[in-house]
């Protein structure tokens, strides 16, 4: 930006002083926020480094530390994960279609249910576990603490971010190519289902992927339903009991903080392994947008 | 397409799970005690359901992470729209969605072994007990950063590059155009990015929980424990409370004094920027 050089040139002494510390103390801030991220994941490295090996991710969890591993919160997330995608790829999309390609934003009924998706993204994920426990685990469906309950619950928290990334894969498609489709004489279903969403595919994909992501990391909804930290079995179906490794995770920390300082190894390493994945799993994401981006 | 109608059904599961628990709470408890009573001891012999402990705990440490992330956030924005170069834009707001990005229930271990031992205490000889609001709110503060940074730099970016050559057509230096041209224009974008800011920082559990303390407190000492909405709900739940049960009820009664707070929040959110939204070509 050559041309504001120039004008800082001619700016008086004073003012280019003022200019000088003004753009200082930005960049401290600016490297504060990055310099604490550092701080945290070297933090996190030194603790876990020592208790981290095969056996850690072999190991059920224990009463003795240095015996405890991840095992059945590794598995009971990779459940989850499961069940959550299966509920969120169709409902999303679904709902992402009608909103964009069939609903009419004039009428009041879709502008609520817009409203509605924007308002859902920002409920705290904690009253979700609360709609999950009275609903899924008890109350109507009573299918009681099992892995359906837990990942049905996420599912939900992260449905609008696969609704919203959705709609803006559908929205990148260019309106020419529907209309060549049903120039040639096809339905408004042939042309969704053969043209539009193949074309938004990339983009829903990593949409799903972050959301999937973010459900993986998160703690709060699934105490609320009821996982149970300490667990010695991987899930072994939809109805069977589960843990996760966020919940494992924090039942160490609960217990490194009341003085049993074996156990906080093992949460740093639990949560090393947990972002070891979340990093993999936003790798996939950005690595699909940069492979397939299309440009119309 | 009856899928639109999930995210429907969503929300009124929400609205009447919560409703239909709370009402039965309110058989029980006096509106009245629970909105203006100021000890909240609802599991012991004598039990007594003032909220207001809680709700105090709660806006202890959202205030705490706002004087924490505003001014940060907001820097980093200014610096990366206004002043950083298009290489260092790029590298550096992925590292700010990165720190999004991470559970929030590291950033409760991080609070609690590394900011209060380390920080607090041994670094700025703090008298803090180990479970303390400051700790859990400042670390929600570092959590938030993204949020404020990433919209608001988002806003900055988009007021239009001919308002600025219009200051600088007039004299002013850089530091002039920045805080009284762009920073103006973009307020709309702003003040969203906060509010948005603020209601995670209300809806946070996790850091609150491991790190906050479970002693609700009716005072403004935040270097002891002073539990939260989110908190009270999460040690609750861990219990594994049996329906029906007085323990059960508040679960939902406080579930929804916290989902109100969020949606007023968010209404008001939605409302700023509709009104303040400044339309260029």
């Amino acid at each position: 930006m050559s041309t504001h050089q120039d004008a800082i040139g001619r700016a008086s002494g004073s003012q280019r002083a003022k200019d000088l510390a003004f753009r200082l103390t930005l960049l401290a801030c600016l490297a504060l926020a990055i310099g604490l991220l550092v701080v945290l994941l070297v933090d996190v490295a030194l603790d876990g480094a020592g208790a981290l090996s095969w056996d850690f991710i072999n190991n059920f969890t224990s009463i003795t530390a240095d015996k405890a591993g991840i095992q059945a919160g590794l598995w009971g997330t990779i459940w989850l994960m499961g069940v959550c995608a299966c509920f969120i790829v169709p409902v999303g999309v679904a709902t992402a279609i009608y909103l964009e390609e069939y609903g009419d934003p004039a009428k009041w009924w879709n502008r609520l249910i817009e409203l509605n998706v924007q308002n859902l993204a920002a409920v705290p994920s904690i009253v979700y576990g609360i709609l999950g426990l009275a609903f899924l685990v008890r109350g109507p469906l009573s299918l009681g603490n099992v892995v359906l309950a837990g990942g049905l619950t996420l599912a939900l928290l992260v449905l609008p971010m696969v609704i919203i990334a959705g709609r803006e894969a559908l929205r990148a498609v260019p309106s020419s190519i529907r209309e060549g489709s049903m120039a040639l004489g096809a339905t408004q279903w042939q042309t969704i289902w053969r043209q539009v969403l193949p074309a938004a595919v990339p983009g829903i994909a990593t949409g799903v992927i972050l959301a999937l992501s973010r459900a993986i990391g998160e703690t709060a909804p699934l105490i609320v339903v009821g996982a149970v930290a300490v667990i010695a079995f991987n899930p072994d179906g939809l109805d069977s009991q589960f843990t996760a490794m966020p919940i494992q995770i924090f039942d160490w920390i609960s217990r490194a903080s009341n003085n049993v300082n074996d156990y906080r190894p093992l949460a740093a390493a639990g949560i090393l392994v947990l972002m070891v994945l979340l990093l993999a799993m936003n790798g996939v994401a950005i690595w699909l947008r940069n492979r397939y981006e299309q440009k119309w | 397409m009856l899928a639109a109608l999930i995210s429907l059904l969503t929300t009124t599961g929400i609205v009447y799970a919560l409703v239909k628990e709370t009402i039965v709470f309110f058989g029980d408890v006096g509106l009245g005690e629970f909105l203006f009573g100021t000890k909240w001891t609802p599991l012991f012999g004598e039990p007594s359901f003032g909220v207001l402990p809680l709700i105090l705990g709660t806006f202890a440490t959202t205030l705490i992470a706002l004087v924490v992330a505003i001014p940060l956030g907001l820097a980093a924005a200014i610096y990366l729209s206004e002043y950083a170069r298009p290489r260092v834009r790029k590298t550096v707001k992925p590292m700010l969605e990165l720190l999004a990005g991470v559970p929030t229930i590291v950033f409760g271990y991080f609070a609690l072994t590394f900011f209060t031992p380390e920080v607090l205490r041994r670094f700025l000889h703090m008298d803090v007990a180990i479970f303390n609001a400051l700790a859990a709110g400042i670390v929600i503060g570092f959590l938030i950063i993204p949020i404020v940074a990433s919209i608001s730099e988002d806003s900055m970016r988009s007021v239009p590059q001919a308002l600025r050559e219009g200051a600088f057509g007039l004299g002013a230096s850089k530091f002039q155009v920045t805080l009284r041209v762009v920073f103006p224009a973009a307020l709309s974008g702003i003040v969203a990015s906060i509010v948005l800011a603020m209601s995670r920082a209300v809806g946070e559990t996790m850091v609150v929980l491991i790190a906050g303390g479970q002693q609700p407190q009716w005072g403004a000492d935040v270097g002891k424990s002073m539990e939260t909405l989110t908190a009270f709900i999460g040690a609750t739940a861990k219990g594994d409370a049996a329906t029906g049960s007085t323990a059960y009820k508040t679960i939902f009664a406080v579930g929804t004094t916290l989902f109100v707070i969020t949606l007023v929040m968010n209404l008001i959110s939605i409302r700023f920027v509709r009104r303040y939204r400044q339309v260029y070509e």
